[in-house]
């Protein structure tokens, strides 16, 4: 049981001083902490899952042949190659004013329709994503279909420039997580120097307690139920407030649709672990507590 | 619930062998202490102070062990006894110690309750014991007092009452009578004896030279300078009774 039962009778051997130490606010604030941690974490993991899947078998085939009716033609005929092949789940030609418009951008005019940019020599773009499984089996066919159909095209898989991205996003989710551990140590950590302090303070009583047979479990429990209760009061506090502010971000998340932000999100396994994370930490605290306690007591006759 | 083994018949309820005592690196400050406590007998024990008494009465109330020697309680060799089955052994014991040692955040009813609730008995069965104790002490009606408002007099009742209430086999009790008057010193003493009656082995530590007088077949240790004179059962005081 995380926090023991212990009769009304002796809960009174502990003089009542809940929340008069600094432990459940520092407990408060560990797990404020930790929760924000975590759930960048699992934001963060998610989102370079996201990327990754969504990178991991595409590629774009850039034709750059001179001769525009040419390269229209080639950029068709590679449609329609790779439409027909069995590695490929989808092709599609990029049209060319989806290239002008996205130009436009940079051009300075939104819509694309720049007489200048029309004019530029823009490549055919034909984006492939592979059927999953043998990816580099997948790219040496297409590889051979690029060379039949538009010799001297270039093959760019997004994983090259998207890559490192996801790569920056995961080592930050592992940070997160890293955190989160370190946060679970130093809350342990603050557990046992209270349980320690506790046993300090308390020692005329449990000296006495011991003389008059009470054993170490019947001892530790008191203690250990105290410890719990209060180390819960910070847990409940800090996992409040951690809401509080998640909540907020996700209201302004909310807004957010472009880009990588968008792909960043807790998800249903993510927010119970947000949950759970408050139950273990009560069960740490108080398991901390117990072995504490039981190894400080072992030391008194 | 006590894991402890009844003494076998004629067996004596504590023996010490041989026991010496030292704290740290220094000297012993008990030698060679060797001695044993007849179940149902009365002892006092006298010294000079700093003869080493309460060092004596740790290890009889099993909060020290020795540094050597053989020490027996109840017929089990307490020496190698693993610490967990100590609590069973103390339960059996009760102690009354010179500076009381009450819980100060419980009352007086609690601390004399004490006992009887580590030992599992429930709050039904207990509330009739504590209720007469405390008038015995003469302290019912100051029963949801706390120590700190008590006299020194009346917390040395509380703690002689805690000591007592669960019919202890061995009552160990260190200057049980030094801050109560005459009259008290004399009807907690009658108690000691009515324990003692009832099959309690009692051994009380005092200076108080009256005392020792008061009771009738009484057996006597003195310490000296760490080492015991006038073993149980070698000498009787006061030697010159009239």
């Amino acid at each position: 049981m995380i926090i023991p039962r212990v009769p009304v009778q002796h809960r009174r051997l502990l003089p009542d001083r809940r929340l008069s130490g600094p432990t459940p606010w520092i407990i408060a604030i560990l797990m404020m902490l930790t929760l924000l941690s975590a759930a960048a974490g699992v934001g963060l993991a998610r989102s370079a899952n996201a990327i990754g899947d969504a990178i991991a078998g595409r590629v774009t085939v850039q034709i750059v042949t001179a001769n525009p009716v040419t390269r229209a033609e080639q950029a068709a005929a590679l449609r329609r190659g790779a439409s027909a092949a069995p590695f490929v789940r989808s092709a599609r030609a990029v049209e060319r004013e989806e290239l002008q418009a996205m130009l436009g951008q940079w051009f300075g005019s939104a819509e694309g329709d720049d007489p200048m940019l029309r004019s530029l020599p823009l490549p055919a773009l034909v984006d492939v994503d592979f059927v999953g499984g043998d990816r580099a089996g997948a790219m040496q066919a297409l590889e051979a279909l690029v060379a039949r159909e538009a010799p001297g095209a270039r093959i760019i898989p997004h994983a090259e420039w998207l890559g490192p991205v996801a790569r920056l996003i995961r080592s930050l989710a592992w940070i997160a997580a890293a955190l989160v551990v370190l946060m679970a140590l130093a809350s342990a950590a603050v557990v046992i120097m209270t349980a320690r302090a506790a046993l300090g303070t308390h020692y005329a009583t449990i000296e006495m307690l011991h003389l008059i047979g009470a054993t170490d479990r019947q001892i530790a429990r008191l203690f250990q139920r105290r410890i719990a209760i209060d180390t819960a009061y910070g847990i409940a506090l800090g996992s409040l407030v951690a809401a509080a502010i998640l909540l907020l971000v996700g209201w302004q998340w909310a807004g957010v649709t472009a880009g990588l932000a968008a792909t960043a999100s807790l998800g249903t396994a993510g927010w119970a672990l947000l949950l759970a994370l408050p139950l273990l930490a009560i069960a740490l605290a108080a398991l901390t507590a117990r072995q504490t306690l039981l190894a400080a007591l072992k030391k008194i006759l | 619930m006590t894991d402890a083994a009844p003494i076998r018949p004629g067996g004596a309820m504590v023996e010490f062998s041989g026991v010496g005592l030292r704290y740290g690196p220094d000297a012993e400050i008990l030698s060679d202490i060797s001695f044993n406590l007849q179940p149902g007998s009365f002892y006092f024990l006298t010294g000079a102070s700093g003869a080493g008494k309460t060092s004596l009465l740790k290890m009889l109330y099993l909060a020290q062990r020795p540094s050597r020697g053989i020490v027996r309680l109840f017929g089990e060799d307490l020496v190698a006894m693993p610490r967990h089955r100590l609590p069973g052994f103390r339960r059996r014991i009760g102690v009354v110690f010179q500076d009381f040692r009450l819980i100060p955040h419980l009352s007086a009813r609690d601390n004399i309750a004490l006992p009887l609730r580590i030992a599992g008995v429930s709050e039904e069965d207990l509330a009739g014991p504590v209720g007469e104790m405390l008038s015995w002490i003469g302290l019912g009606e100051r029963a949801d007092a706390f120590p700190p408002t008590l006299s020194g007099g009346e917390q040395q009742r509380v703690a002689i009452a805690r000591a007592v209430i669960a019919r202890p086999q061995l009552l160990v009790a260190d200057e049980p009578t030094g801050n109560v008057d005459p009259d008290m010193a004399m009807r907690l003493l009658g108690l000691f004896e009515a324990l003692n009656r009832l099959g309690t082995t009692v051994v009380v530590a005092t200076h108080d030279i009256h005392l020792i007088s008061r009771i009738e077949n009484a057996q006597m240790m003195r310490l000296e300078k760490g080492r015991l004179f006038d073993p149980t059962g070698a000498l009787r005081y006061p030697p010159n009774r009239a």
